[in-house]
């Protein structure tokens, strides 16, 4: 698919998403349960991207200390965790990577 | 000065806190979108069409990845549910207005102009030209995240790739992800989503990423109703 159409729908299901229930009003209420799944979805979604990015390499699980995103990775967890601050976190994350593959 | 104008101004003001912290992470957006191969268009079209900051930043994560169009398309959605929560909780106080003004507010709701729209509606409720705030409370984000990606693609052009500018989108993540772990509910949820991630990575067309999510929703919402009603938020 194409980038574009992939923007489009995206950016109409999003609208679609924004507008639902302004527009029903009085006529649709959240279910309870789907209320709840919502809490979950920024912890979900987010670590399914960040742990294939950190643990694998070239398609497979790599454990070593060889894995220098996975070690700066498991830094910025520590920074993000102590600062609460996004800016921060990615500063001390890049530093990170940037050393070791310096300097191992 | 009117109340529409004096409301509309109130909106900005009051939503001008976020823009300061909004202004980075639309550059960071540009600059990565350009880096995981987007066009210098799509990524600033990307900031218009789709306008939700960590949907963007996915889809470009995504991009990178080469994942197939309707996989992105279904994360963004599901990414973007959110938004009904806030569309339900501003209906009451817009139901009154003409459908354009509603589509138009609809467009414009993002995570941080609902953050100042509901508390000017809980405190004021529905007055007159109360919509007037919501307008500038939404619209100046809306510029300033334009300008924002504007500016990071235009500085994106200029970092060399010996950088590993692409290592920031993962970092992106982790700062997002790690302030919402603050329950067991919400850990296991995203530890077994990662764990599902890995083992269903070589699943085709990167299906890998739904599954995993869809599990990870679905253990967190089991933990939270096993344990007691409500109580996170």
């Amino acid at each position: 698919m194409n980038i574009w159409l992939v923007m489009l729908l995206g950016g109409l299901i999003t609208f679609g998403m924004r507008f639902s229930l302004i527009y029903l009003f009085g006529r649709f209420e959240v279910p309870e349960t789907m209320r709840r799944a919502l809490h979950y979805v920024p912890p979900a979604v987010l670590s399914a991207i960040i742990f294939p990015e950190l643990f694998l390499r070239d398609g497979t699980m790599n454990l070593t200390l060889d894995n220098y995103r996975l070690i700066a990775g498991l830094i910025a967890v520590l920074v993000a965790w102590f600062s609460k601050n996004t800016l921060i976190t990615i500063i001390a994350g890049m530093i990170a990577l940037f050393l070791l593959q310096f300097f191992l | 000065m009117n109340g529409q104008a004096r409301n509309f101004w109130a909106g900005v003001r009051a939503e001008f806190p976020l823009l300061i912290g909004v202004f980075p992470f639309g550059m960071i957006y540009g600059a990565l979108a350009l880096n995981a191969g987007l066009s210098r268009s799509a990524a600033q079209m990307m900031s218009s069409m789709v306008f939700a900051g960590s949907a963007q930043f996915i889809t470009a994560q995504l991009v990178r990845e080469s994942t197939p169009g309707l996989v992105i398309v279904l994360t963004i959605a599901v990414v973007n549910l959110r938004h009904m929560l806030y569309s339900a909780s501003l209906a009451p106080y817009v139901a009154s207005l003409p459908t354009r003004w509603k589509t138009l507010l609809s467009y414009l709701l993002t995570d941080e102009a609902y953050a100042a729209t509901v508390i000017h509606y809980e405190r004021e409720g529905a007055t007159q030209s109360g919509h007037w705030f919501f307008l500038g409370a939404g619209f100046s984000l809306w510029f300033t995240w334009q300008i924002s990606t504007a500016l990071g693609i235009f500085l994106g052009t200029a970092i060399p790739e010996s950088w590993s500018l692409d290592f920031a989108l993962p970092l992106t993540f982790i700062a997002m992800v790690v302030p919402v772990l603050k329950n067991r509910p919400a850990i296991v949820a995203a530890l077994s989503a990662g764990v599902v991630a890995l083992v269903a990575h070589s699943l085709p067309y990167k299906l890998g990423l739904i599954v995993a999510a869809l599990v990870g929703i679905a253990i967190g919402t089991f933990l939270e109703g096993r344990k007691s009603p409500g109580g996170t938020l």
